[in-house]
């Protein structure tokens, strides 16, 4: 699978690091003690902007799925069918991800499901999620 | 709402497009601004000269020195496919407030005939501002179809909706458009055609999905009073308001939900209605579930009864709820913001001037707008002399 590969922001820099070490990270606001997603320089609840990064426990809950037949960005025509995600993870943000390891078709709104690692030409990894076990 | 109402004080008192059943068109660039909003101002019995305002999306300054025209009032809103519906709400307050007399809006696009001109052609996704770059295209979204496929999920997971129902949708909107020779697509389809229309983005069938056609529109907007002097049955905004919720579709927070819940109550709220007093919603469809949300949202029936109330084909003519008469952005034109063509249908349907898809006497239509993916909902109540 070929990927169109994120670009780097500066607030998004630790996230992207941990990666390479097969981590998931998130931003926390310790102002409010809510998790933030996506990465930013303040937090959306309450405007805080002491803000530091916590492991994640890297489970999540499908909560809207879309199976392409159609080719997005950076994919090519051989890559599909293929299942973009939002999930919720435990910690109580959703986040976009594919749900990979698993028939694109059989991947159901509910599903419970684990982050696993895509790796990237320059060293980091990009998060994809499979069935938890 | 008191003294904030702008309900009676602004007018559209002229509209025009241009669409081919082709789906192209010759003309592009200002040559095709110039076309419409020529056409727009002979439908108002105005000229260039009675212009001080202008609205268009993004940097209205070009068309605006392209035209000759040194604007006292200047709107570029640009929040997708609703920006239209924002600039009338804006046009009618900026008029009743005193700042301009007469504003022009227009949006022109060829994105299919573009397709044969250099530096054309083929798919590009929406460049998306830097948060999408880095959190959601690299997952392969299509965009912008896949977005509302999520929301679509999403509904029918909370609510049970169907395939089906969708595509109830998408055949009454068809069989609108068979009812107007400008449209792109007038052949009947049934259910069965949709659900066998190639799956693009789960659960969205192609035929659940808009048009990619060229397109342009106009409207002139002026006072209550001026409007009652110039030779067309003004179309008196009664109502408008706004919602955004979000810019890209991880940040919907509900995504069965959308603004519409905000900015329709409160746009029928100025105009003094309710959604039983409507006989035309333009509601736009972008692909069948949009349509299916502003239904909900706007308060036709209930949170998550969409499916069930759409299945009997009321959407369609001699239905109850006439939605969409042009034929939509489903079958009648979609050059990627098709905001403008729900305010030029809802304008000529109130004035008789639909031909074979007119309706018996309608004095209340409603332009419903949805702008980026399902992010930013502008709606606008229109009336007739007598709605006043």
């Amino acid at each position: 699978v070929t990927v169109l590969e994120p670009p780097i922001t500066s607030v998004a820099e630790p996230f992207w690091a941990a990666t390479r070490r097969g981590e998931l990270v998130l931003q926390w606001c310790t102002s409010c003690e809510r998790p933030i997603w996506y990465p930013r320089e303040v937090c959306p609840a309450c405007f805080g902007s002491t803000l530091e990064w916590r492991a994640a426990s890297g489970a999540g809950v499908v909560h809207a799925v879309s199976v392409h037949h159609l080719p997005g960005p950076g994919r090519s025509a051989d890559d599909v069918p293929y299942a973009v995600a939002l999930i919720d993870l435990a910690e109580g943000v959703r986040v976009m991800s594919n749900i990979v390891n698993t028939a694109p078709d059989g991947v159901t709104v509910g599903d419970a499901v684990q982050v696993t690692w895509l790796p990237l030409s320059d060293g980091r990894n990009l998060p994809q999620f499979e069935p938890a076990a | 709402l008191g003294d904030r109402t702008l309900r009676g004080k602004a007018a559209l008192v002229g509209v025009a497009d241009l669409v081919s059943p082709t789906g192209e068109l010759a003309l592009h660039g200002r040559a095709l601004e110039a076309a419409v909003i020529g056409a727009a101002l002979d439908d108002a019995g105005l000229t260039i000269d009675d212009v001080d305002g202008i609205a268009a999306g993004g940097m209205p300054t070009g068309t605006a020195e392209y035209f000759a025209i040194q604007p006292r009032y200047v709107d570029g809103t640009m929040v997708g496919g609703s920006s239209y519906e924002l600039h009338v709400e804006h046009a009618a307050a900026a008029i009743a407030a005193g700042l301009c007399d007469v504003v022009v809006g227009v949006y022109a696009a060829t994105p299919r005939s573009d397709r044969n001109r250099r530096n054309g052609g083929g798919y590009r996704p929406m460049p998306g501002p830097n948060p999408a770059m880095e959190w959601e295209l690299p997952y392969g979204l299509r965009m912008p179809m896949a977005a509302y496929a999520l929301a679509a999920s999403r509904h029918m997971y909370e609510y049970g909706t169907t395939s089906e129902q969708l595509a109830q949708i998408a055949v009454d909107t068809r069989r609108w458009a068979a009812l107007n020779p400008n449209a792109r697509y007038r052949d009947p389809i049934t259910i069965d055609d949709v659900l066998a229309s190639p799956m693009q983005t789960s659960p969205l069938h192609l035929l659940d999905c808009c048009l990619v056609t060229d397109g342009a529109g106009a409207f002139v907007m002026a006072s209550a009073e001026r409007a009652r002097d110039l030779p067309k049955a003004p179309a008196y905004v009664l109502g408008a308001a706004t919602c955004g919720t979000h810019s890209m579709i991880t940040e919907m927070h509900d995504l069965t939900t959308t603004g519409g819940s905000v900015s329709g109550p409160a746009a029928f709220g100025m105009a003094g209605i309710k959604p039983s007093d409507v006989d035309l919603l333009m509601g736009y469809d972008s692909f069948t579930i949009t349509a299916l949300l502003h239904l909900e949202d706007l308060g036709f029936c209930p949170k998550g009864d969409g499916g069930a109330f759409v299945e009997d084909g009321k959407l369609g003519p001699g239905g109850s709820l006439a939605m969409n008469t042009n034929g939509g952005g489903l079958s009648y034109t979609h050059p990627g913001q098709y905001g403008m063509f729900l305010l030029v249908e809802a304008v000529r349907q109130l004035r008789g001037e639909c031909g074979e898809r007119q309706l018996t006497d309608p004095k209340i239509a409603v332009a419903h707008g949805s702008g980026g993916v399902l992010s930013t909902m502008g709606t606008v109540v229109l009336g007739t002399e007598e709605t006043l």
